[in-house]
């Protein structure tokens, strides 16, 4: 007990001591209040393009998982085939040859839909696999006897596959939910002042690399680590 | 609808082709060496995060939290212009390269974790019992089982690595995206340029994950989960 004192003490006096030292420089550099101001509309940028990401991207994700779980052998090659090309291909290149190839088109769009459409397929990408192996980890004896009970088709989707499914694969969907929020830095390449992109340009102006490093890395870092915590904790608590 | 008026010039393209060759193998080169380094280094992590010693967890939970929580892009930006702040100032192949490094690193060692995780700790007291040093133990029992565990994890962040690579471009590093980046500002052909790049790198990711298949046939005999 008393160690574990001594331990959260020691802790806190570490985070006082930089917390004091981050005031300090952040008083002493030439950054202002404007600038501040930036940052944060980036993040808001930042969040607003993922939230976007995940919930189109889950959507389709689910659609396509669900056709893979069903369908014959061409149908899932062509589904697989194409998502497979999605993951293996940076998606730097791929922001960049979507934007490109709008222009080719001649269609109008705004940088925010270019990365919001490629982060959602490529979110779609990972959430198909992990909604076939949820729909594939119930089981068809249990899918069974929902339809010799008289469920219909839907009604064993809503009530049986839906709450045992998700209960295997939610842990998987929230490390996806992870790594779009990392993932949409990306989207600076085309231009979109997300949160690392202002980071970047106010370095450019102000020279204080470190500190707004550190500081854009602390924002990423408590968005992400309760969240991952937060899978580590459901996994545990939904094995059987 | 895709009456559009546009001509795609791909001899621009072809022309330079071995330049853009030559670009993807350093991808290939450094994704290589960054995932050999952040393996030794993994290990060492995911030893000192199970250790019950507080002076060898706390760096290790610290690498490993921080790397698996921010984007790999803050990763190389911290790299490239962070230690700039302390006098340090690396070329753009060495900062993507050890950013790369310090990822891969705490992505294997939570794999690795898992792995470890996974053998009962039966077997290592039923092989002591049987008049196996702990080394021998290591050696015949559990890291042959460990590496069956983790082997398509680690061939996923082997793919991981190689995209992660493309990121190189935003600090100015001449791999693949930042070759092709180069060579498409000469011509603005942008579409066609990309388009041989992303064609390359999802070879590439076919080529890796068939020499991994590959490779666990013939040192698994196909006895792998």
């Amino acid at each position: 007990m008393n160690k574990f004192k001594l331990k959260y003490i020691v802790y806190s006096i570490i985070i006082l001591y930089f917390s004091f030292k981050a005031y300090v420089s952040i008083k002493a550099s030439t950054l202002t209040v404007y600038d501040l101001e930036f940052l944060l509309e980036g993040l808001e940028r930042t969040v607003y393009i993922s939230v976007t990401a995940i919930i189109i991207g889950t959507f389709f994700g689910i659609i396509f998982g669900w056709i893979k779980s069903n369908s014959g052998m061409v149908t899932n090659l062509f589904v697989s085939g194409f998502l497979d090309i999605l993951r293996s291909v940076p998606l730097i290149i791929q922001f960049i040859l979507f934007y490109a190839f709008m222009g080719i088109l001649e269609i109008d769009i705004s940088v925010f839909w270019v990365g919001a459409i490629i982060l959602s397929a490529y979110t779609a990408a990972f959430v198909t696999e992990v909604v076939r192996a949820g729909i594939d980890s119930v089981s068809q004896t249990t899918r069974r006897a929902a339809r010799s009970l008289g469920m219909t088709y839907w009604q064993d989707y809503r009530y049986i596959v839906f709450p045992l499914g998700l209960r295997a694969v939610f842990p998987s969907w929230i490390s996806i939910v992870l790594s779009v929020i990392k993932d949409s830095a990306l989207v600076s390449v085309i231009g979109y002042l997300e949160i690392l992109k202002t980071t970047e340009e106010l370095i450019s102006k102000t020279q204080e690399a470190l500190l707004l490093l550190i500081g854009v890395g602390f924002f990423y870092f408590i968005i992400s680590y309760p969240i991952s915590l937060y899978a580590v904790h459901l996994e545990r608590k939904l094995k059987i | 609808m895709f009456d559009f008026d546009y001509t795609f010039h791909w001899i621009t393209v072809w022309n330079v082709l071995p330049e853009m060759l030559s670009a993807a193998m350093v991808t290939l080169e450094v994704a290589v060496i960054s995932m050999i380094v952040g393996l030794i280094i993994a290990i060492f992590l995911s030893l000192g995060k199970d250790s019950t010693n507080e002076l060898f967890r706390t760096p290790a939970v610290i690498w490993i939290e921080i790397a698996r929580n921010t984007p790999a892009l803050f990763q190389i930006y911290m790299a490239y212009f962070g230690l700039g702040a302390f006098g340090i100032h690396l070329s753009p192949y060495i900062a993507v390269l050890a950013a790369l490094i310090f990822n891969n690193a705490g992505y294997l060692a939570e794999t690795l974790r898992g792995g470890f995780a996974a053998i009962p700790s039966t077997q290592m007291s039923a092989s002591r019992s049987l008049g196996m040093t702990q080394f021998q133990t290591y050696r015949h029992i559990i890291l042959p089982q460990v590496l069956r565990l983790v082997y398509h994890p680690m061939t996923n962040q082997m793919i991981w690595a190689i995209l992660m690579t493309s990121l190189g471009t935003l600090v100015g590093m001449l791999e693949l995206t930042g070759k092709t980046d180069q060579l498409q500002s000469l011509s603005f052909r942008t579409f066609e340029f990309y388009l041989v790049a992303a064609v390359m790198y999802f070879i590439i990711a076919k080529m890796v994950l068939l020499g991994s298949k590959l490779l666990a046939h013939k040192l698994f005999k196909g006895d792998i989960s």
